[in-house]
């Protein structure tokens, strides 16, 4: 491409010769407090879970978010020239790793898929959608808002989302295609695409779903048909929706206090540390403390939004909105499974749930969104076309 | 282009860049998208509200179902003991290795492991695996009970290597006695299906039915009441803590008015000859003693009997499983003659010093009916009738009685009733009458009557009855036989003399009879002087029997060459004596049935002797301990 240069020149002029220290004084604490607050309300509600006590959860956890708080400075103060340059090799490794998975991952409760790296699991697919986020985010930065009307452009981005998608439906786990595809739509939507595009793409999406329908897999299916109906099953597999609705009503206003939700402490609660963790929360809590866990989601997410807004590059914009909106869906489809809204899915609330490869992600997300807000007044590489 | 700001002034959002189309359509889309989650954020909240707030209650409800859990508990079976307070039937510690399969990875290297220690016979494993296949992973499946000592430690010592194996503790009913009192104290087993449809507490584990015996008349009392733990319990049934418990009752601790000491002289005593032998307080009708033998292991029920065994014992023609002393019914033979007197006497066709001549036959309608003296016995009075067991004389004092008398006065002695002994399936027997053969179907002749007057015939009674029978002649009282002298401490009714009403008999005439009795077995040419006691000053009162059990052809008797211990087992006759002693102070009656044992004066009488020796020497005011205290736990 001819832009190269141009581009590469333009890199090295927009650097801002800021010092570590400065950089860091940039960062925005004020999220990365919502943050830290996020991650204690995490553990003491996986202190909780141990029946009162910091083992086995609660202390690990701890150690991974002090770890993945490092990385995030890290990431925070990284350039996004650099970033930029970093969003391709990552992008393949999650494809390797996606395509690894596949052919020699562990299989978990018929849905989730990992490889376990050094003694440590790794989700490939956490990683695919951050660096989808980076590799997509990039490639619009290049593009620029004029050229996206040619729908040229827009092929290679699509190839860039549906690849991890349909991978990730093969391993098979629905929730997070699902995810990865509406991460990878909704920065298609930010980027600018235009609107009889957005229609155009719509149109055939009814056909699509029902021949998506026919070639789901019986558990996929029957998780659809117990979530419409999960009192016909409730030893089987409606049994998890069933307790985690006993457990938030037997919560009530108030809570059950902390520490004595019966549910949550008795083991009714499938899986109370990890997907259910919410449940457990909102049952010792009550509708008070699940309310407020919910607001600080909202929190979190409406700060995200508000710094890719800040932003006046593409590449931090996108980043920025595509991490936030990444961090929405998982609550969103989170609580709505615990809520019995949604068919239940192996997807954990981002900071509080128990597990080391969501952890690492979201806080290297966080990193990235953070980066960001750092580099907001940045300029560099952005498609010729961009003059104002 | 290139703006720097050495301060950054955090304003929540900067001026649009209204140049930029890009950034201008970003803002527009993402406060669209952030709209969305907000929104989406909002209904998730709210229908938070919904399940927590509006419905909370009804799922409140759901959650205290969830957590309590009632369980019950199979209370301690009572125990049997003897008189003397000696258990009979108890609870022992069952050891037993359980393995709880979700604590460890290699169920199989574990049983493996396992099995070199301890084996596992093949029959068991494939339970195991079996049970493996069904039950659920917390909950633990037996791989072995009755551990011994030894057992425990190899499993212990080696409790690294074998993953997932504890050892818990059961009970199981023990016998410590086993055969000895297994036809009266009976057996448990473990309850079928339809003890479990009608009381569900019955498919508790650990809990069991009495199958026999007292174990089974007394299943009620002995079993205790259920008690009830309620629990809270976790998702996969795991108890977390107790809430409240009822221990509910233990069942109650059941006496006998069996001697277990008596008991095993006795049974010493008949060795090995398939008999019955009961032995009585003929002034109350405690049973100090009833033995059946041959026997068989109450114990063998609980675990289940396998096929070889069960086929043993039925096809044994010694009837093992048969309790004899009062399911086994004999012909009485010769022992019936005192209730045909009493009947005769009753009747007024027999005054005591009449005299009947006996020429060794009688020839009745045609028929001639043999006394077993061939040349006779001449003239006899009712004692002395008694004494040699003179068949003429009786067959002439049925004859002139009738068959209705004869079966009343026996009724009232007990013979061919339904004696209200705490035991299951005993037998009535049968005293045989006009109208009973009528009710069959068939025409009553007069030979019936005489055949019936020496005990042969139809006339069958089971050995329990012929010692109640003898117990009522020593001392004029209807004693009841019975076998429980006490419930959970409390005495039974029965055990004072007072409680029995007299018989509806004159004293003299029983009189008459024990005079018989004794000149049986103490007078010279008696028909029993091997039943003589060998205790100075105590003589003992009885009467002999031999009853046929098929007949004996007249061509076969006249050729005077008739043995009948030639005949093959099954088809000589049983050997009867019936006993009371001390004869002036009337104690204990004893009855023996020797089941084709030939002779009652050769083989039962001398068995009653030694019988009768024993219960008198272990009389209580012989005995070094106090009657009635415990002397010796066994478990």
């Amino acid at each position: 491409m001819g832009v190269t240069m141009n581009f590469q020149k333009r890199l090295l002029r927009a650097e801002p010769n800021f010092r570590i220290l400065a950089k860091l004084w940039q960062v925005n604490w004020l999220y990365v407090l919502l943050i830290c607050v996020l991650a204690g309300v995490g553990y003491g509600a996986l202190y909780s879970a141990a029946g009162g006590s910091a083992h086995p959860f609660a202390e690990p956890q701890t150690i991974r978010f002090a770890f993945g708080l490092v990385m995030m400075l890290c990431v925070a103060l990284t350039s996004p020239r650099v970033l930029v340059r970093l969003a391709w090799p990552l992008y393949g490794l999650s494809i390797l790793l996606l395509v690894a998975v596949l052919r020699m991952g562990h299989v978990g409760k018929g849905a989730e898929r990992w490889l376990i790296v050094g003694g440590m699991q790794i989700q490939p697919s956490e990683l695919a959608k951050i660096a989808l986020v980076l590799a997509l985010a990039s490639w619009f930065h290049r593009i620029g808002y004029r050229r996206m009307a040619n729908p040229i452009y827009l092929l290679p981005p699509a190839l860039m989302v549906l690849l991890p998608v349909g991978l990730v439906l093969k391993e098979p786990n629905l929730g997070t295609a699902v995810i990865i595809g509406t991460v990878g739509a909704t920065i298609f939507f930010a980027a600018g695409m235009r609107l009889w595009q957005i229609v155009l793409l719509i149109a055939p999406v009814p056909f699509l779903a029902r021949f998506a329908y026919a070639h789901l897999h019986d558990y996929q299916k029957a998780r659809i048909t117990t979530f419409l109906h999960p009192e016909g099953d409730p030893l089987g597999a409606g049994y998890n929706i069933i307790q985690s609705k006993i457990a938030l009503g037997s919560g009530g206003m108030w809570g059950q206090g902390y520490l004595h939700g019966t549910q949550g402490q008795l083991n009714f609660l499938p899986e109370k540390q990890t997907d259910f963790i919410f449940t457990m929360i909102a049952e010792e809590w009550g509708y008070v403390g699940g309310i407020a866990v919910i607001g600080l989601l909202m929190t979190m997410v409406l700060g995200g939004m508000l710094i890719a807004m800040r932003s006046r590059n593409q590449f931090g914009r996108l980043l920025g909105l595509g991490i936030a909106t990444n961090f929405f869906l998982y609550c969103a489809v989170n609580l709505s499974m615990v809520m019995g809204t949604i068919p239940v899915g192996g997807v954990p609330l981002p900071l509080i749930s128990y597990g080391g490869s969501a952890m690492l992600t979201v806080m290297f997300g966080f990193g990235l969104l953070l980066s960001a807000w750092v580099h907001r007044n940045s300029r560099f590489g952005e498609a010729a076309p961009d003059e104002a | 282009m290139i703006r720097r700001r050495k301060k950054t002034v955090p304003r929540l959002m900067s001026r649009p860049d209204t140049g930029n189309p890009s950034r201008a359509v970003f803002t527009r889309r993402a406060l669209v998208v952030l709209g969305a989650q907000m929104a989406a954020l909002g209904a998730l909240g709210h229908r938070l509200y919904g399940l927590q707030v509006l419905d909370g209650e009804h799922y409140a409800r759901l959650a205290e179902n969830n957590r309590v859990s009632r369980r019950l508990i199979a209370p301690p079976r009572g125990r049997v003991v003897d008189r003397f307070g000696i258990a009979l039937a108890s609870n022992k510690v069952n050891w037993r290795a359980l393995l709880l399969p979700e604590e460890t990875s290699d169920i199989a290297g574990t049983l493996d492991r396992f099995s070199t220690l301890v084996p596992i016979e093949a029959r068991d494993r494939a339970r195991i695996e079996r049970e493996m296949r069904h039950k659920r992973r917390f909950i633990p499946i037996m791989l072995r009970d009755f551990l011994s000592w030894d057992d425990m430690a190899r499993i212990e010592l080696n409790a690294p290597s074998l993953p997932g194996v504890l050892i818990d503790v059961g009970t199981t009913r023990n016998y410590p006695f086993g055969p000895l009192l297994a036809h009266v104290v009976g057996y448990v087993a473990p309850p079928g299906e339809k003890d479990v449809v009608r009381d569900a507490t019955m498919a508790l584990p650990g809990m069991r039915i009495g199958r026999a015996g007292i174990e089974q008349t007394q299943d009620d009392l002995l079993r205790g009441q259920v008690g009830a733990v309620e629990i809270e319990v976790n998702a996969v049934g795991r108890v977390m803590a107790e809430l409240s418990r009822d221990e509910g009752r233990a069942g109650d601790e059941i006496a006998l008015t069996i001697d277990s000491g008596l008991q095993q002289a006795v049974l010493g005593r008949i060795a090995d000859q398939s008999a019955s032998a009961v032995v009585m307080d003929c002034r109350n009708g405690e049973v100090l003693a009833m033995v059946s033998n041959p026997s068989f292991d109450p114990s063998l029920f609980d675990s289940g009997v396998s096929q070889a065994q069960w086929i043993d014992w039925t096809n044994n023609e010694r009837t093992p499983l048969i309790n004899k002393a009062v399911a086994g019914v004999y012909p009485p033979g010769s022992t019936f003659k005192p209730a045909v007197a009493m009947a005769a006497m009753q009747a007024g066709t027999l005054a005591p010093t009449d005299r009947i001549f006996c020429p060794g036959y009688l020839d009745v309608g045609g028929t001639r009916f043999h006394c077993w003296s061939r040349y006779g016995h001449g003239s006899l009075t009712l004692k002395d009738a008694l004494k040699f067991s003179c068949d003429v004389f009786f067959y002439e004092v049925a004859r002139r009685t009738g068959m209705e008398a004869i079966a009343a006065a026996s009724h009232a002695f007990g013979l061919g009733t339904h004696l209200d002994i705490e035991l299951p399936h005993t037998r009535a027997g049968l005293i045989p009458t006009p109208a009973w053969q009528r009710a069959r179907g068939q025409h009553w002749n007069g030979g019936d009557t005489i055949v019936s007057g020496i005990g042969q015939g139809a006339v069958q009674v089971t050995p329990l009855q012929l010692a109640t029978y003898v117990s009522r002649i020593a001392t004029g009282r209807a004693v009841q036989p019975h076998l429980i002298r006490s419930t959970g401490g409390k005495l039974a009714e029965g055990t004072d003399p007072a409680h029995w009403a007299a018989l509806d008999m004159p004293d003299a005439f029983l009189t008459h009879l024990r005079t018989g009795m004794f000149a049986v077995v103490n007078e010279e040419h008696g028909s029993a002087p091997k039943a003589r006691l060998d205790i100075p000053g105590v003589q003992m009162a009885g009467k002999t029997g031999s009853a046929q059990v098929r007949r004996v052809s007249r061509a076969l008797r006249e050729s005077g060459h008739f043995d009948s211990s030639a005949l093959p087992w099954e088809y000589r006759p049983h050997a009867l004596f019936i006993c009371f002693a001390p004869y002036d102070a009337p104690r204990y009656a004893a009855a023996v049935v020797v089941e084709h044992g030939n002779a009652g004066a050769a083989v039962a009488a001398p068995l009653a002797r030694d019988i009768m020796t024993d219960t008198l020497t272990r009389d209580p005011a012989n005995r070094k301990e106090p009657p009635g205290q415990v002397v010796a736990e066994v478990d």
